[in-house]
């Protein structure tokens, strides 16, 4: 098993993200996006920075090139797929995931740790964990505030859909404990099939003991179910 | 096939969120000017050779729908003129 880390121009969790994944036992490797997904990728993961500038929009570049049709295949085929941060806006941006991430309601770039509720411990992300358990996940955004109109989220929600909201160290879902505005403090959601996932957090930058904490490693982990 | 320019404006849908907005409303107050509201959209130009202008609105259209706008938080309008 071995998950592709797809790498674009402007990637720079690229290289986390396999030291995560390696230090989980999980087989990964980079792959820069112009040569195309190995044959033999058993997971993808579209990692964090700021692919082609965050020009346009954060992910729309990134979203729209070749290898984004290959990686579309995958997930219809059941591959995991995970995007994380600029992954998840390159996840939404290419519909591959609801919703949209875009600018932080307080219009700064925001680099800190936050809580999250799981909010469906039954998908492979998640299963590591319980439901409504609370972990803490480092943000570091500018466009991360998840939209959605009203009635999306109504179905998404009643699909069980969204994985994580970011909510307060007691697990309380509240305005203050929502770091860019995002709607129903949203942090990250599904696709049509749960082997895809997104979220604005960085899972693979809380996953080694010695650098801060491990709560990061049950999202990794999606990648051996 | 006749040249013209597509001007693509996209917008936020109203009522979404446009905190870049807010914030440049704020510096035009800090000096001094009154204004009672501020919306930012975001215009591209697109030279296209086409048989009519409905034809090249109609390309216009498809390469906003496809890239330069998100549906899920976009409005866009297109208009064109020959060059």
């Amino acid at each position: 098993m071995t998950v592709a880390i797809i790498q674009f121009g402007g990637s720079n969790c690229d290289r986390d993200a396999e030291r995560a994944l390696s230090h989980l036992g999980i087989d990964a490797e980079l792959v820069w996006h112009e040569d195309g997904l190995p044959a033999d990728a058993t997971g993808v993961m579209l990692p964090g920075g700021f692919s082609y500038g965050d020009y346009l929009r954060a992910g729309a570049i990134a979203a729209n090139g070749p290898i984004m049709e290959e990686v579309r295949a995958a997930a219809e085929d059941s591959t995991p797929v995970l995007g994380v941060c600029n992954g998840a806006q390159i996840g939404s941006e290419s519909r591959l995931t609801p919703g949209a991430f875009t600018t932080n309601a307080s219009a700064r770039f925001q680099c800190e740790r936050v809580h999250v509720r799981v909010e469906n411990a039954d998908t492979p992300w998640t299963a590591h964990y319980e439901d409504g358990e609370v972990i803490e996940l480092p943000i570091a955004h500018g466009e991360g505030r998840f939209e959605v109109t009203d009635d999306r989220l109504d179905e998404l929600r009643a699909e069980n859909r969204v994985l994580f909201r970011y909510c307060d160290e007691d697990g309380e879902v509240t305005p203050e404990a929502n770091p860019n505005g995002s709607k129903d403090n949203v942090a990250g959601v599904v696709g049509e099939r749960e082997n895809v996932a997104v979220l604005m957090p960085h899972p693979e930058r809380i996953s080694l003991p010695d650098v801060g904490g491990t709560d990061g490693q049950g999202i990794l982990r999606g990648f051996e179910a | 096939m006749t040249g013209y320019t597509a001007t693509v404006t996209v917008r936020l849908k109203e009522g979404v969120l446009d905190p870049e907005a807010q914030t440049t409303k704020r510096a035009l107050e800090r000096l001094g000017f009154e204004l009672d509201g501020l919306r930012s959209a975001d215009q591209f130009e697109l030279d296209v050779d086409a048989e009519s202008a409905d034809s090249a609105a109609e390309r216009a259209e498809e390469m906003t729908e496809r890239l330069l706008a998100n549906p899920t938080i976009h409005d866009y309008e297109v208009a064109v003129e020959q060059r």
